[in-house]
């Protein structure tokens, strides 16, 4: 069985922020999830060790790195811990083979160059061996990254935000030739980003940081898809946020009405034990409303709701549309979609939300 | 010309310049990588030598070494002569006197190495003395070639230290800019111009060498 990495750190970097986290992660990718300024890649420092944790332990299986009450602190050079920074670190004025034989002055200059070799082949570097980081692509350079801590043979390996700035096919690309090597070597992963995209496409296992705390932890499944907090849904891609009040409930269909707060609007969403006349928030998915130019008749989702279009934006392959009904949401629809529908600003729209996309989450 | 001062002054400069280099480097990589509170302190005492004018420092070089100190007893006890205007004063006054112009350039080139290239060093198994020698110090070369020329060159052109802990003896201490103002002294101006000359010709060209070295006008742009 592969040692497995277990920690519990506690460190406090400034009077505002104080990480206090304990986690243990199998073979196989956890992803560490969370805003900017949440926490991660302090988390990660502190398990590499170029950051000294206040209290707590970090071991991998029987092997202890870190213990401040035993006083153990061993470095990070002796910690075998393979670690991509989010600027990748490659050093400039090596070639990439040079940058991949770092790691390995300890073996034969045979074997150094047969891993160098494997490696680089598995992910696709080749051709890239007698270069220096500074003239090839982008994509290559986070793969020479990746190559140069996975040559190594680490026991665990860290990788913080090592795909951000890359186009989605790349990353793609990237994480299979990762996920194959892992199948071979499995060893745990933990992958930090503040991506929600990637914490579907990447994780078996997903632990939220928020300010310093994990917030959830679980497969992406159970803590995505019924965030019981709202910054949770703010970071699994939610983002309508409504407060509203509940007007009627139906256990037996298992719904509840509640209407938008300063609007004349109701929403049907899923029944929860809240009181009649109790304020809720609905959070609701910009991708989970449909847009319609026409009212809608013979519909299964019992949410129709009229509105005028305030403002729609691009962004990448998504047009974003502001609808006005009586407050804001935003919608999200394809540049296909949007012209196929002839809206205009102040086009009246309807919006079309089924009942299960609307999730309740905690005030 | 006076051909002995000119290569006593050479071989002060090389000597100098090759110890600065071997102190001021620990000496740099201290003042960078410290988190010691103290340590304006020391970068304080390295850069005295900017200010201080010549004949302070070489007033106090001259009473460490004088033969009632500690140093120049144990000077002459080991070498049987004192260290006071012999060549090895010139040369630990010079080094004391050219200590900012070897130890600026080199940890203003420490400081400019990306952490996270020290990090990824460490996170791949690397010591301290590894990373050193395989990043920090190749990333740094130009400010440790900066360091060493400008130790050199400025030793070269040093006068007030000379005077005062060195003398005026010719083959062990007379260098050429004593040698110079002896020149005049004497109205032999046409031989003072030609020494002084020569100075400036090869000052000038050491310095425009170190600059083409570091601006490397030759190279051909890089493309990102």
């Amino acid at each position: 069985m592969t040692p497995r990495l277990a920690a519990s750190v506690r460190k406090r970097l400034s009077d505002q922020f104080t990480l206090d986290v304990a986690l243990d992660a199998a073979e196989g990718i956890t992803i560490v999830f969370g805003a900017s300024g949440s926490g991660k890649s302090t988390l990660l420092r502190c398990l590499a060790g170029l950051l000294t944790p206040d209290a707590g332990q970090v071991a991998i299986g029987s092997t202890t790195l870190f213990d401040a009450a035993r006083g153990i602190n061993v470095q990070p050079q002796r910690r075998k811990i393979g670690y991509v920074f989010q600027q990748l670190a490659l050093f400039p004025h090596l070639s990439v083979e040079a940058n991949m034989a770092y790691g390995l002055a300890h073996l034969t200059e045979a074997e150094r160059r047969e891993r160098i070799v494997s490696t680089a082949d598995r992910f696709g570097i080749a051709h890239v061996l007698i270069r220096k980081p500074g003239a090839i692509s982008g994509g290559e350079r986070q793969r020479v990254a990746l190559a140069r801590a996975l040559v190594t043979d680490p026991r665990v390996l860290l990788l913080d935000e090592p795909l951000s700035g890359l186009d989605h096919a790349t990353q793609s690309r990237i994480m299979e030739d990762l996920r194959a090597w892992n199948s071979a070597h499995d060893i745990p992963i933990l992958y930090v980003t503040h991506s929600h995209r990637e914490v579907f496409a990447l994780g078996e296992r997903v632990v939220v940081l928020e300010d310093g705390r994990i917030l959830a932890a679980g497969t992406p499944q159970d803590v995505m898809d019924a965030p019981a907090h709202e910054t949770l849904a703010q970071l699994a891609g939610f983002e309508n946020f409504f407060t509203a009040t509940v007007t009627a409930k139906q256990p037996d269909a298992g719904v509840m009405q509640c209407r938008l707060d300063g609007t004349a609007t109701d929403l049907e969403i899923p029944l929860a034990d809240t009181e009649l006349g109790a304020p809720v928030r609905i959070a609701i998915r910009a991708g989970d409303i449909l847009l319609a130019n026409q009212e809608p008749r013979g519909l299964s989702a019992r949410n129709v709701l009229q509105g005028t279009l305030a403002f729609t934006v691009r962004e990448g392959a998504t047009v974003v549309a502001r609808v006005d009904a009586g407050v804001f949401f935003t919608v999200h629809l394809t540049p296909s979609a949007m012209e196929t529908l002839h809206l205009r600003q102040k086009s009246p729209v309807w919006l079309v939300v089924k009942t299960h996309s609307c999730r309740q989450v905690a005030l | 010309m006076d051909w002995t001062a000119i290569a006593l002054s050479v071989k002060l400069a090389a000597i100098v310049a090759v110890i600065l280099l071997a102190i001021g480097l620990p000496i740099a990589y201290w003042l960078t990588f410290s988190r010691w509170r103290g340590r304006f302190l020391i970068e304080a005492v390295v850069a005295l030598p900017l200010v201080l004018p010549p004949t302070v420092l070489g007033l106090y070089v001259l009473l460490a070494i004088g033969s009632r100190s500690p140093i120049g007893r144990a000077w002459t006890a080991w070498t049987g002569h004192g260290l006071a205007f012999t060549f090895e004063a010139l040369v630990f006054a010079s080094i004391l006197y050219s200590l900012p112009f070897a130890v600026q350039p080199i940890a203003s080139a420490f400081s400019q190495v990306d952490v996270s290239l020290l990090e990824a060093s460490a996170t791949l198994g690397a010591s301290r003395w590894r990373t050193f020698f395989r990043i920090v110090l190749p990333l740094s070369i130009d400010g440790v070639v900066t360091g060493a020329v400008l130790s050199f060159a400025h030793t070269l052109g040093e006068f007030g230290v000379v005077l005062m802990v060195g003398g005026n003896l010719p083959g062990v201490t007379r260098t050429v800019s004593i040698a110079i103002y002896d020149q005049v002294q004497s109205f032999q101006y046409a031989s003072a111009n030609a020494t002084a000359l020569l100075l400036l010709v090869f000052s000038f060209a050491v310095l425009a060498a170190v600059y083409a070295i570091l601006r490397k006008p030759w190279a051909v742009p890089a493309l990102s």
